[in-house]
């Protein structure tokens, strides 16, 4: 099995390491970084348990290989929080008890960052096609959907306020 | 000396015609105040800052030194002899360390049989035969995952295929015996009756109007979104086990482990590290985990399994799979007065249900429902076939899912035949609310319930008579519109010593308390959390009963070491049983501060009163303290001949179960041209006694109500006709999007449990047990005009295209 060199930037931090060719992506990311946040619920990348944002783009990491992300820019649920300050949408997700195993919750979040980050305002219908890829089994979507919408909310009222305080 | 009273105390049920003495209301009671979060506040979880920022520890994120992999080699076969297994080639490959197979575990000491939860026997390792699909034939331990999996290609297995039988109808002729090790060669497992067989044949013989019907409940899958796994490590020097495990059950499994294996209970400790969802699967002993820990008792090094999704789905544990006939008898003024049902229970290739050892069938014989009747009489048959074994709950107590969803589709029959309105029919057959408590028809003494509130409460928030009308000119246009209600009676908070064990354990729960110094405290349970909310209810219970902030109470559950013997959380027992030795724990302690405070505050214990989180002198409430002070003071300044510290443990037994209860109702719209059911509008009303925690109740149900939805509209485990498992990915096996998951609209009515010490009753699978009937019932109302009286689950475009096909309408 042929091995190559990943140079690529995760959650901000150059990371330089040489992996098996049919490594995936997800192992890459938890077991080479050990960054458990990212998780695995199937095999046929219908679950979205292992969403990640590459270059920021929402995807499943289960279905790429870490040597094809070479020169890429790789963000996890760990880089979410900033000082100590929850995102908008880890907030959201507490605030309206949008998790309640908590294993589908990284991709769920990273899928709706991805969401929000191309659409700031959507209508409930785009949130719930939004995370139509990550498959939860506690919650029944509705707390996720408002949790997203408070995420949402809350990230328009910071813009908005940036721009007066500006 | 003055010491904590420690000793066994029944816990007796309250005298007869308590029951009738609850009063239904609609608000949550609160008694604390905000900052300490007591019973009734919609608290945040405390949980969830570890989950949203990716710093959950799940099974799979335990890594130990020099851990090594485990994977597993699976028939292709449903039913085959095994004439030879090579692993010569796997284990010649670079970084494979082991191959385990039956005949290693029989030499290890008859390991390759273990028993069920239900005392039946079951293959860890076949030696003779295969006996269902993906069946495990032999392990392969690596260094890496990777090559785990690789090895597993190598391993070549000769097999002789034989004839299957997967019909269990058929399995009943006993052409193709399943279990040929059995003396008995048969594959009929047990027979099983509840009620009175005599009183009911003489209801129906006596009744003016009789429905029948059939139906199957089809098997289905939990998929929690983390499948199961393992850490086994064995230290070779200290003859200790660690075992970090998806377990629903960890003291259970501690002592199971022990039993089957020989292993020093002392020496084996069990860590259910965070779950990734549970919902049944998590209860039953899998061959993996055996294997697992075989395997690293024969090399004394840590190794880990992780199950793949397709293992996941092909091998473990399903649900349901009853094929019921059932018949149900009113008289001339349109009463019920008996039900009549027999079953076929397909069991798979063992019996490996996770009921308690009275009940092969579980509580199906609660299948009276809400409903008063004369006489009921239930049959049950449970039969071998060549699939994987099985029968656990996904997210039901214990069969109730079947019993609700049989009696609310023969209540919404007989209410049509009888050309009575679904909901009249109901509110005129109910258990009265001065009928509690209420002694059925089979035996189960259900503690409160007020079934006419929840029903007129869901009735009025859909606006139940405007539907109706909408309905009538809808259908004049020829448009697919249908209403349906279930109004289901669960039974959980399983149970009572006297009734219910696992393989001869009691099923009570416990709680144990410690309060520190400085005032804060830490709590221990026998249940584990596999993501219902425990830290956050059980800080609340304890909060509400000793004054504490919530936030000041750490609950730990899951290792064997440190938390007290417990039975486990499923069944919605954890509120029911551990959250009440929490409350009986708390108030031991709380008995124990009130000496302090008295030697403290220098009065007789007769002069102190309680006020929310202090003892305060009768009259002079100036004169108090605080249960800080008082913590404080059990290790500073304890009184002279009192034990210091201030901690206590409580064991509950129940000694009833909890009967939550709601009504359902589902409006649907279903596209001929395409059979799609669209649910429209859902309401749903529980009444789960009185509620800890308003948010995580809510949570709770709506989760709940999908993982009804996902069974009514879209589940299946459907195998060929040679036994291959053909929904054995998610690709396949559909669960619901938050695309087809619909607004749920939730009311509530609060009817509390007169023995349980908060009122509560559990809440955490009423809504799967109760939302398939009612929208089951639902699209046959939409299509009773056309002659169509039954459908079955699940109902897929496919499924209502044909029918509607076959009455006329279909283009």
């Amino acid at each position: 099995m042929s091995r190559h060199t990943v140079n690529v930037t995760v959650n901000g931090e150059v990371v330089s390491e040489e992996v098996e060719a049919r490594m995936l992506l997800v192992h890459f990311i938890r077991e080479v970084l050990d960054l458990t946040g990212t998780h695995i619920g199937c095999d046929t990348s219908n679950c979205g348990a292992c969403t990640v944002l590459l270059n920021g783009r929402a995807v499943k990491s289960c279905t790429i290989f870490a040597a094809q992300v070479d020169g890429g820019t790789i963000e996890t649920i760990e880089a979410l929080a900033v000082d100590g300050k929850l995102h908008p949408l880890q907030e959201g997700f507490w605030e309206k008890h949008g998790l309640q195993c908590g294993y589908c919750t990284p991709g769920m979040i990273m899928s709706a960052k991805h969401l929000l980050d191309k659409n700031p305002n959507p209508t409930e219908e785009e949130i719930r096609w939004g995370i139509s890829g990550n498959l939860c089994r506690c919650t029944g979507y509705n707390k996720i959907v408002e949790a997203i919408q408070y995420a949402a909310e809350k990230i328009e009222q910071g813009d908005s306020a940036e721009e007066v305080s500006a | 000396m003055t010491q904590l009273d420690d000793r066994i105390e029944p816990h007796s049920p309250l005298p007869e015609g308590v029951s009738a003495q609850v009063e239904t209301t609609h608000d949550v009671r609160v008694t604390t105040p905000a900052k300490i979060c007591g019973v009734g506040h919609a608290m945040k979880r405390k949980e969830d800052p570890r989950f949203i920022q990716g710093k959950g520890r799940y099974i799979d994120d335990i890594k130990l030194p020099g851990m090594l992999y485990m994977d597993i080699v699976r028939s292709p076969y449903a039913h085959a002899k095994i004439k030879k297994i090579d692993a010569s080639e796997a284990l010649a490959m670079d970084g494979v360390v082991a191959v385990i197979t039956g005949e290693d575990l029989k030499a290890a000491g008859d390991l390759h049989w273990m028993p069920t939860l239900m005392s039946d026997t079951q293959m860890v390792l076949p030696i003779e035969k295969v006996v269902y699909y993906a069946q495990e034939i032999c392990v392969v331990v690596a260094t890496e995952r990777y090559i785990a999996a690789d090895a597993i290609e190598k391993v070549v297995v000769d097999y002789e295929p034989l004839e299957v039988v997967i019909d269990p109808h058929l399995a009943m002729e006993d052409k193709v015996i399943v279990r040929d090790d059995k003396e008995k060669k048969t594959n009929h497992i047990w027979h099983w009756e509840a009620g009175d067989k005599e009183a009911t044949d003489k209801v129906f013989a006596e009744a003016a109007h009789v429905v029948e019907q059939s139906m199957h409940i089809p098997r289905i899958h939990v998929v929690s979104i983390e499948t199961c796994g393992m850490v086994a490590n064995y230290n070779k020097a200290t003859e200790h086990m660690q075992m970090y495990m998806t377990s629903q059950a960890p003291h259970a499994h501690r002592t199971i482990f022990a039993m089957v294996s020989g292993l020093p209970e002392h020496k084996i400790q069990i860590i259910s590290p965070d779950i990734g969802g549970g919902f049944g699967g998590k209860v039953p002993i899998y061959p993996g985990y055996v294997c697992c820990v075989v395997a690293s008792l024969t090399l004394g090094k840590p190794v880990k399994w992780i199950e793949d999704r397709s293992e996941n789905l092909q091998a473990d544990s399903f649900a349901r799979d009853y094929h019921i006939e059932a018949e149900m008898a009113a008289d001339h003024d349109g009463k019920i007065t008996g039900l009549r049902v027999k079953t076929l229970a397909d069991c798979g290739a063992a019996d490996a249900a996770a009921n308690p050892s009275k009940f092969p069938a579980g509580m199906y014989s609660i299948c009276t429902g809400s409903y008063d009747m004369k006489a009921a009489h239930i049959a049950v048959d449970g039969v071998y076939t060549n699939k994987p074994p099985g029968g656990v709950a996904y997210r039901c107590s214990f069969r109730v899912t079947e019993a609700v969803h049989m009696v609310e589709r023969l209540t919404d029959i007989m209410a049509h035949k009888l050309g009575e309105d679904p909901a009249d029919f109901r509110l005129k057959n109910f258990i009265r609310p001065d009928q509690f408590p209420y002694k059925s028809p089979t035996g189960w003494d259900y503690d409160s319930g007020n079934y006419q509130a929840a029903l007129e409460k869901a009735m009025e928030l859909i606006d139940y008579p405007s539907l109706r009308k909408e309905q009538a000119e809808k259908r004049k246009r020829g448009e697919l519109m249908g209403i349906g209600i279930s109004s289901f009676t669960e039974v959980v908070g399983a149970g009572p010593s006297r009734d219910f064990d696992i393989l001869g354990l009691k099923m009570f729960d416990s709680a144990e308390i410690r309060i520190h110094p400085t005032g804060k405290a830490m709590a221990r349970f026998g249940t584990k959390s596999q993501g219902q909310g425990h830290e956050t209810t059980y800080a609340q219970i304890i909060a509400e009963e000793l004054g504490l902030p919530a936030e000041d109470i750490q609950i730990e559950e899951g290792d064997t070491d440190t938390a007290p013997y417990g039975l486990g959380t499923y069944a919605s027992r954890s509120t029911p049983t551990a959250g009440a030795a929490g409350v009986m724990a708390a108030r031991k302690i709380k008995a124990k501060a009130k000496k302090i405070a008295a030697h403290l505050l220098e009065v007789g214990e007769d002069d102190l009163e309680w006020n929310v989180d202090k003892f305060q002198v009768k009259g002079s409430p100036d004169q108090a303290k605080t249960i800080q002070e008082i913590a404080f003071a059990a290790y500073t300044n304890h009184p002279p001949g009192m034990q210091a510290g201030l901690e206590a443990t409580d064991y509950y037994d129940p000694p009833n179960l909890t009967f939550p209860f709601g009504s359902y109702i589902c409006v649907v719209d279903i596209d001929s041209g395409t059979g799609e059911v669209h649910v429209r509008r859902f309401v749903a009303v529980d009444d789960c006694g009185n509620i800890i925690n308003p948010l995580i109740v809510e949570g709770q149900i709506q989760g709940g109500l999908t993982q009804g939805l996902a069974p009514a509209l879209f589940e299946e485990i459907v195998y060929d006709e040679n036994g291959q498992n053909l929904t054995g990915t998610l690709a396949d096996y559909l669960v619901p999007t938050a695309v087809e998951t619909p607004k749920w609209e939730l009311g509530r009515t609060i009817t509390p449990s007169p023995h349980h010490p908060l009122g509560a009753k559990g809440v955490g699978e009423s809504a799967t047990v109760g939302a398939p009937p009612a929208i089951v019932n639902a699209v046959v109302d939409a299509m009773w005009h056309l002659g169509v009286r039954h459908v079955e689950i699940p109902m897929t475009p496919q499924r209502i295209w044909a029918l509607l096909r076959e009455h006329g309408v279909a283009d």
